[in-house]
Order: structure tokens, then C-alpha cells, then sequence
């Protein structure tokens, strides 16, 4: 009989590492929650970190929002031409970029803008022991560094999504405007006609879900770094990759719950 | 070297005892059975080659790692055996000051030396946060560099401002890793000459990690030699290396005493 407690590794080196990265993931999570209700509630903090966040991220966000709203209602024209059905222009721009395309387009920006930043931020201040000088002032570094973040992602990407969604229904605006003259009221109008409250709501969850993934996955690498400076750009590389990769099984849980709420 | 008074050193009243400490990391055994006290009013450095686990010593203390087998004390209180509160109460009268002094990228200096006192003094007005900065930064002669980010700092200037930021809590004990480490022998000497005047001005007792033997020799009233995990010789520093042992006596003669 194989004898387990005897062993170095329960499966091998590499799968029994996994599972201890899931578990302290867990316990990571659990902490947030743990710390995020408790006392002292460091506001000033966290209004700068929405700053960092938010404000910062202004610029790339309408950038973005605002070509994926030309190129998206753009490429639709043919096709809905072919149906002769080039008036219901708006109102496919308003589900696809209310329901799908600025949620995503704004998370996917923010993980790689903000996510990137937390994991180096975090890791470097790991690697050159300032985590350390944090803890041994009695301050509790969970707390100040990675609830405030977390609460600030959470905050302020939802905040964005709508900002994109708005910048970006106001770019197929102006390519709708250039094929068939239109006031910007009506194209609006047309645009939500067809949005419901279910809709809004669906596209209000799905911002703060991705909000709470960037800022945890980002802490969780960054606050976890190890090996020098090697480990922050790891922490960086995974923070991104890994909120990624969550934000599109996300996604698809989210549209199939909804979906499913719909229904019923 | 500027000389300072003699100052006196309580051996009734112990603010630091280790006793059987042991600590590995996998299969690396780091500590293995250190005994040791520190006394009020004492500085205490703790020789030895890289590696030997001299920072570990000093982490175990303020609480930064577990020890697997022992017991620490510090001013009254088993280290390992305190909650969250507790230990961040016993780490407001300990100073620890890290071998790459680990300034907040982030802040400027008075923000960093501003930040504990804001988190740890309630009701403190802007005024007092900043006359209580100052003062620091004055003990430390670098008031002037006050709004410089750490990037603008050198070693030396740095090393200054992380001893501040620690001192501005009022600590009744320093933990010093590698204060010398990485500077050239003037600034080592600047910072030897403050770790002595940290220790008349604040009335604290400290531990001076250190594979600098002039550091060691200027600053310590007893000196410790880590060797294997072991301490193998406590002494004055003359005691330490008045011996017959190789592995102390090629400590010694590879460092350039003053």
C-alpha cells in the first residue's frame, strides 16, 4: 500500500503546486472579504486608486470605444443592406455595444492597462521588501494595498464600461451620420429602443464581476511575487493573461444565466 | 569616528530573549538552536557569512517569519503566540530597518516617514505630523532632501531616511539588517556614527546584522558570531575574535578593520 503521508508530493511537483496556488487563491479571496468590512476605511485611499484607475484610463478607453463603434456599425451595413434592413442599424449597435461589446471591450482594456499595473506595482514592492516595511510599521499591507485596489477596480470599471458604451454607440453615430443624415437624438432613441432594464442590468453585473477579477488576479500575482525582478514581470505577464482568460469564461457563465433568466 | 558617552545597559531587564529557535526553509535547516538575550540599553551585532541566517534572526523577532521549534520573546510577549493586534502593538515599540532600506517607491520622504505616523497616531493634526517628520529627518541630518523621491537619494541618503521612518514611532528596540551593506567606508562610517546616536538620543537596544567587521567593532556592545546556525562565540568584540577557531579567524582577517 502506497503510504501518502510519507511522500514529498502527493501527485508530482507541478499538480500539487496548482492545487496549492487554487487554495491560496481561495484563502486570498477570503481574506479580501474578511478585511473589506473590518475597520480602519482608508477612503482617501481608495479615491486614489479609483483616480489610477478611472481617470487614468480615460484616454485608451475612448480611443477604443469610440473605432470599435465606427469599425463594429461599419462592417454591419452590408449585411443588414442585403436584408434591406439598414434601419435597424442603431438598434443592433445599442444591444451589441450596451449587452456585449463595451463590457468586454473596456474589461479587456483594463486588464491589460490596470490589471498590468497592480501585478508589477504589488510585485516590485514585494521583491524590494516595502510589503515588509509596511508590515513591521503596523500597517496591514492586505488592507491599504489589496482591499483599496480591489474596492477601486470594482468602483470604477463599471463606471467605464458605461463610458465606453456611450463613447462607442456616439462613434456609430457619426458613421451612421455620414451614410444617411440622422440626428444624433433619433440614432439614440433607436438605439435603446430594443434595450431593456434586464439588459442594462446584465451589462451592470457583468462590468463589476470583470472590475473585482482585474483588481484580485492583479493583487493576488503582485502580492505573491517572488524571485526578483523576474517574479514582478511574471506577476505582471500572469495578472493580465490569467484576468483574460476569467473575464472570457465570465462572460460566457453571465450571457448563459441571463439568458436563462429571460427564458423564465 | 565620532565618539560618544558610555551609555548604560540594564542586564537585569532582558527585551529580547531567544531560546532553542530553530527555522529551516525546505530542507535548508537556517537556525538551529540559537539562544540569546538582548538587554535594555544594548547593541548587539550579530556577525556571520551571507546565508547564515542572520536576517532571519531579526525577522523571527518582529514577527515577519514563524519559527518552527522555540520560543521569542520581545518586551514581554512570545512573538509567535500573539494575534494580529498584539503583534501590531509589540511592532510599534520594535524599528526595523531593511538592508535595502525599502523606502515607498511612491513617496516622497516626508510622505514615507509620514505614512506610519498617519496609520498608527490617531487625532494627529498636519502641523505635528510635520514638525514630528522634521525632527526625524533633523536627527538624521537630511532635512533638506524632505520633498526628494527616493529615486533622488543616495545609498547612504536612503539607508538615513529608512532608519527615520522607523524612528518616528518612538521604537524602544532597532533591528538593523546590513546597515553598511553596498555603501562606500565614509557613508558606512556616517551610518555607524548614527546608529550610535540613534542609540544615546532614543535610549534604544539594538541588533546590528552585519558582515561588516568595522561596523560591528564600532557599534556593539557584545558581539554575536552566526556560524552553521549556530552562535559559536558571544562576547565583546575582542572576546570573539581573541580565538583559536579557524572559521572566526578568516571572518576576520578577510574584513579591513579601522
Amino acid at each position: 500500500m502506497i503510504n501518502f503521508w510519507n511522500r514529498k508530493y502527493i501527485f508530482t511537483k507541478v499538480i500539487d503546486q496548482y492545487f496549492k496556488n487554487v487554495y491560496d487563491a481561495y484563502e486570498f479571496i477570503k481574506l479580501f472579504f474578511k478585511e473589506a468590512f473590518k475597520r480602519p476605511f482608508h477612503f482617501r485611499e481608495i479615491i486614489n486608486q479609483c483616480y489610477e484607475v478611472g481617470l487614468k484610463s480615460l484616454p485608451l478607453i475612448t480611443l477604443t470605444g469610440f473605432i470599435v463603434g465606427i469599425v463594429f456599425t461599419k462592417q454591419s451595413r452590408p449585411s443588414l443592406e442585403a436584408f434591406g434592413a439598414a434601419s435597424w442599424l442603431p438598434s443592433l449597435m445599442g444591444i451589441a455595444i450596451i449587452k456585449a461589446l463595451g463590457p468586454l471591450v473596456t474589461a479587456l482594456i483594463c486588464a491589460g492597462k490596470v490589471g498590468s499595473g497592480i501585478g508589477a506595482e504589488l510585485g516590485s514592492m514585494r521583491v524590494t521588501e516595502q510589503i515588509d516595511a509596511m508590515e513591521v510599521s503596523s500597517v496591514n499591507p492586505f488592507k491599504f494595498l489589496v482591499v483599496n485596489r480591489i474596492i477601486a477596480t470594482t468602483i470604477t470599471i463599471p463606471v467605464l464600461v458605461f463610458y465606453c458604451s456611450f463613447v462607442g454607440l456616439y462613434g456609430s453615430y457619426i458613421n451612421v451620420h455620414t451614410e444617411d443624415t440622422s440626428s444624433i437624438l433619433t440614432f439614440y432613441q433607436n438605439a435603446f429602443s430594443t434595450i431593456t432594464f434586464l439588459d442594462i442590468f446584465e451589462s451592470v453585473v457583468k462590468s463589476v464581476i470583470y472590475g473585482f477579477t482585474i483588481g484580485i488576479v492583479g493583487c493576488f500575482k503582485g502580492f505573491n511575487a517572488t524571485q526578483g525582478t523576474l517574479g514582478v514581470g511574471r506577476a505582471a505577464n500572469h495578472a493580465v493573461v490569467l484576468a483574460m482568460f476569467l473575464i472570457f469564461v465570465e462572460e460566457i457563465l453571465i450571457v448563459q444565466v441571463f439568458n436563462w433568466i429571460r427564458f423564465y | 569616528m565620532k565618539k560618544l558617552q558610555k551609555h548604560t545597559i540594564d542586564a537585569n531587564e532582558p527585551v529580547i530573549t531567544i531560546s532553542g529557535l530553530y527555522k529551516s526553509f525546505d530542507d535548508l535547516e537556517v537556525l538551529k538552536g540559537i539562544d540569546f538575550t538582548l538587554y535594555k540599553g544594548e547593541n548587539v551585532a550579530v556577525l556571520g557569512k551571507s546565508g547564515t541566517g542572520k536576517s532571519v534572526l531579526i525577522k523571527i523577532i518582529v514577527g515577519l517569519l514563524k519559527p518552527d521549534k522555540g520560543a521569542v520573546f520581545a518586551l514581554g510577549k512570545q512573538v509567535d503566540k500573539l494575534n494580529r493586534q498584539e503583534l501590531d502593538a509589540l511592532r510599534l515599540r520594535i524599528g526595523f530597518s531593511f538592508q535595502s532600506s525599502a523606502l515607498y517607491d511612491g513617496m516622497n520622504v516626508f510622505q514615507n516617514l509620514a505614512f506610519p505616523l498617519n496609520m498608527n497616531v490617531k487625532n494627529l493634526s498636519k502641523k505635528e505630523v510635520r514638525l514630528s517628520v522634521e525632527k526625524v529627518l533633523d536627527a538624521v541630518g537630511l532635512i533638506d532632501k524632505i520633498n526628494h523621491m527616493p529615486s533622488e537619494l543616495s545609498g547612504g541618503q536612503r539607508k538615513r531616511v529608512g532608519i527615520a521612518r522607523t524612528l518616528i514611532l518612538k521604537p524602544e528596540i532597532m533591528l538593523y539588517d546590513e546597515p553598511t551593506a553596498g555603501l562606500d567606508p565614509i557613508t558606512s562610517t556616517e551610518i555607524i556614527e548614527l546608529i550610535n546616536e540613534v542609540q544615546h538620543q532614543f535610549q534604544t537596544s539594538s541588533i546590528i546584522i552585519t558582515h561588516d567587521l568595522t561596523c560591528a567593532k564600532n557599534t556593539s556592545d557584545r558581539t554575536a558570531m552566526l556560524l552553521e546556525g549556530q552562535f559559536v562565540k558571544v562576547g565583546t568584540f575582542e572576546e570573539v575574535f581573541d580565538t583559536q577557531n579557524e572559521h572566526l579567524k578568516d571572518f576576520y582577517n578577510y574584513n579591513f578593520i579601522q
